[in-house]
């Protein structure tokens, strides 16, 4: 049988070459990505704002404009509408409501579903949510809370394990893979909720996993190729991997893929943020971090700078470099 | 590299046939399992799948430290009148989350100290910590302050007490399966399955049901009742059912018997009129002390207290021996019976309100569960395919090992009683693609050390070895994300995380030590020159 090799035997792309490119392409799409979270904004859900969520199923695909009409004729405050999913399927979004009392959100939420199952025959509601203020501010932190300490440890987990170098390529890389992601959502206007925060630390963890792949061999080759060119080192080791890189990412990507088709409207958002990340966390592993040691100076067999300075520092006598 | 013993290959198929066959029984309808003579453990579905009702209650610890002050100042009240000799107090206020009070005699200061360190429990609590602070100001005003240490303990033990009358309240609904958690310092989660209007649940759970019975005063003046104002010792309540149409009534602050002393509350119906009503039974200490107040106080009225508010103000006809009494109010069957429930459950020693909820309806969860399940298998299967033909034997053994995989997640899920989310079925789906990652660093590096002409046994040693280091660093760096996911997450993110970590787990054993266990045995069955990777 014949196997299916997706990278060709002896692949040999000059990645290192094509780095001020690539730099220059990372740096152009972050502020576009950073421009874009500016000015149109972030969809946030009810989850990180507060306020009320209604999923109503209608038996045909409703008017938009009717829609809106009978709920604003509730007196309920501005309602956003969003379709998700099939054409059936609408959100209907409305603010916090001001009143002591612990009924009035239930009450809107029967007074809403109320109204459109007398003007639309058939309609029901799939969901409802509310979040009160004080619970989205908490989730938000949490979210960032996370987000942050996760990047923050898996950085000092690879300077733990390697050089700092790593680790701060390591994390510069994953500051680009989430601006990225945040850059499509504002593009997408696709809702922010709390799914979203797992969302974002699966990339974080997957991107990570991509990069300790690729380190870890130029680790291994700084070892066997003492001698070797840093720029080779990092060509050679980023080539010698881009099968498995691609391999991994294209299994992912696939069974995303199937989770994005079929798996329902309410995980779309968050599939399609994961597989975006999936490739920008390739490329950025190629790219950013791999190309960002040399930028850094890191240099080949630092075993040996590291005894020499030990050396010295004991006041010993001065060992030249090593045969 | 060839050596792998029998016991160990006996261990392995072992671990994951036990693992896997835990799964067994959530993969089967309930009423099958339902049948069997052990119950087994089973994965329990999130209510984004099953469907139902999420509430966050939070206690309101304003409201607990203003009641704790209350309770504090009837304390002193009671205590210093019955010191002997008497104890004058005067000027007593509970503004500004303190306690302070005068003393009319300066010299009973001594006294008057001893006494308020019995009743603040001697100056310090179980914890060693005083919960209040006494001071002296002025050589005649006394101050008294809760301490923060003392409150956090009353918060506690508040919010414990809280979640069992939660948890009663719910059950009397005859709800399924509810799950009642505390969570943080003053937070109690709800999660109801199949609960699709949560109205009456949040109502019951709105009550904190303090019951009292006091008699009413009826020397106040009608016109400063209106301004809110009540004549010394007695206190304005609201009564909105009020026959005389003004919705205030003044009442003696002594509380002649509260919701503390019931044995029971039911619903029942008023004979003549066949209105819904409360009946309720007090016990020994209670149903006396009503049998002498209500002796005492023929032609008078009394009035029902229910959380601060009249229900209803009956004059006391003739004394009240039983040791039981009727609650008439205007109720409908309903709302008796909601008030049944909530006085015989206990009151809540602290009011809670709704902070977050949600609901799924049925439909929709319904539908999630085909959708994953649907997505999962598409999901298996091209993963599969995919591996097979770049790796032929090699990716089959992959194969082999992420399908094992798969049910040892679910197992481990049902096993630890695990609840599976929406996020989980993603986090599911995320897993059987980075299963496979593992094989791949292997696969590829066999490749490699073959196209470097090493012999067969070499590189799939090599291959191993140099790749398990890898795979190693690359899982524990996304365990890390994981298990701040899980940390800080809060339920559907928790979900996905579970999923997530086992899922890392189980897959570097399958897709390591299972995959080599199958390509060791081939290799030294075959013996093979060459190589198809």
């Amino acid at each position: 049988m014949k196997l299916l090799k997706i990278i060709p035997d002896n692949t040999n792309i000059d990645f290192v070459r094509l780095r001020g490119w690539a730099f220059g392409l990372t740096l152009a799409l972050s502020i576009l990505a950073c421009v874009l979270v500016g000015l149109r904004g972030l969809n946030f859900g009810v989850d990180f704002v507060g306020g009320l969520m209604i999923e109503e199923r209608f038996a045909t695909p409703p008017s938009q404009d009717r829609v809106r009409s009978v709920v604003d004729a509730q007196g309920v405050g501005e309602a956003q509408l969003q379709q998700q999913g099939d054409s059936r399927t609408l959100v209907i979004r409305l603010p916090v409501q001001q009143s002591a009392d612990e009924g009035a959100t239930n009450a809107v939420v029967r007074k809403v579903t109320g109204a459109l199952s007398r003007e639309f025959p058939n309609a029901q509601f799939n969901r409802y949510s509310t979040v009160s203020g004080k619970v989205s501010g908490e989730l938000i932190r949490n979210g960032l809370l996370a987000i942050a300490l996760a990047v923050l440890g898996i950085g000092l987990f690879a300077i733990f394990r390697f050089e700092w170098q790593f680790g701060v390529s390591t994390v510069v890389a994953i500051v680009h893979d989430l601006l990225m992601t945040l850059g499509f959502f504002a593009l997408t206007r696709f809702e922010v909720d709390i799914n979203i925060i797992a969302a974002f630390l699966t990339i974080i963890g997957y991107s990570i996993n991509d990069k300790i792949v690729i380190d870890d061999r130029i680790r291994e080759n700084m070892r066997r190729y003492r001698k070797m060119d840093m720029r080779e080192i990092i060509n050679l080791s980023v080539n010698e991997t881009l099968p498995r890189t691609v391999m991994t990412s294209l299994t992912i990507l696939l069974a995303l893929a199937a989770l994005l088709l079929l798996g329902g409207h309410v995980l779309r958002g968050f599939t399609a943020a994961m597989i975006l990340g999936i490739v920008v966390g390739t490329y950025s592993s190629i790219y950013v971090s791999s190309s960002l040691l040399i930028t850094l100076g890191l240099r080949a067999d630092p075993d040996r700078e590291r005894v020499a300075k030990r050396n010295s520092m004991e006041g010993a006598e001065r060992i030249g470099p090593r045969a | 590299m060839l050596d792998f013993p029998r016991w160990k290959v006996a261990w392995i198929w072992g671990v994951l046939l036990v693992l896997s066959a835990l799964a067994i029984p959530s993969l089967l309808p309930e009423r099958i399992t339902a049948r069997w003579p052990i119950q087994p453990s089973r994965i329990n579905l999130g209510l984004d799948l099953a469907g139902g009702s999420y509430l966050l209650l939070e206690a309101d610890t304003n409201d607990l430290t203003n009641s704790r002050l209350e309770s504090m100042r009837e304390m002193v009240a009671t205590e210093m009148r019955r010191a002997t000799p008497r104890i004058g107090i005067g000027d007593i206020s509970t503004r500004g989350g303190q306690l302070s009070f005068l003393l009319r005699d300066p010299a009973q200061v001594d006294a008057a100290r001893e006494k308020l360190l019995a009743i603040t429990g001697g100056g310090a609590g179980l914890t060693g910590q005083r919960e209040w602070d006494i001071q002296v100001v002025d050589t005649s005003r006394f101050i008294l302050k809760p301490t923060s240490a003392g409150l956090t303990q009353a918060i506690d033990t508040a919010m414990g007490d809280a979640t069992e009358v939660v948890r009663r309240r719910i059950d009397e609904l005859g709800t399924r399966e509810p799950t009642i958690v505390r969570q943080g310092t003053n937070r109690i989660v709800v999660q109801v399955p199949g609960l699709q209007n949560p109205q009456a649940l949040k109502d019951l759970l709105g009550k904190t049901a303090r019951l009292e019975f006091k008699l009413v005063d009826t020397t106040a003046d009608p016109a400063q009742l209106a301004q809110g104002r009540a004549p010394i010792g007695s206190q304005v309540l609201p009564y909105p059912n009020n026959p005389s149409g003004i919705p205030f009534i003044a009442v003696k602050r002594p509380v002649i018997i509260s919701g503390d002393q019931l044995t029971d509350a039911r619903q029942g119906f008023e004979q003549q009129t066949n209105a819904p009503n409360v009946n309720m039974s007090f016990n020994a200490a209670g149903g006396q002390r009503f049998a002498r107040v209500t002796q005492a106080n023929i032609g008078k009225p009394f009035a029902i207290i229910v959380d601060n508010s009249v229900i209803t103000a009956p004059n006391i006809e003739s004394a009240i021996l039983g040791g039981s009494g009727v609650i008439n109010g205007g109720f409908t069957v309903d709302s008796a019976n909601q008030l049944a429930i909530a006085l015989r459950s206990g009151k809540l020693p602290v009011a809670l309100k709704v902070i977050e909820e949600s609901t799924v309806g049925p439909d929709l969860g319904r539908d999630s569960i085909r959708n994953g399940i649907i997505a999962s298998a598409v999901a298996v299967a091209l993963v599969v395919a995919f591996m097979f033909v770049t790796y032929g034997r090699f990716g089959a053994y992959a194969n082999l090992a992420v399908v094992i995989n798969v049910m040892v997640i679910l197992g481990v899920l049902a096993f630890l009683k695990g609840t599976l989310t929406l996020p989980g079925i993603a986090g599911f789906v995320l897993t059987i693609g980075t299963a496979v990652d593992a094989n791949v660093l292997i696969n590829e590096r066999i490749r490699e050390e073959r196209r470097r002409g090493r012999s067969v046994i070499q590189a799939v040693e090599l291959g191993y070895h140099e790749a398990s280091r890898t795979i190693f660093e690359a899982n524990v760096t996304h365990a890390i994300s994981g298990v701040i996911m899980f940390v800080l997450g809060s339920g559907p993110v928790k979900g996905f995380a579970v999923v997530l970590l086992i899922g890392i787990a189980t897959s570097v054993f399958t897709a390591v030590t299972f995959t080599r266990m199958l390509v060791v045995q081939w290799v030294r069955q075959t013996k093979p020159k060459t190589m198809n990777i």
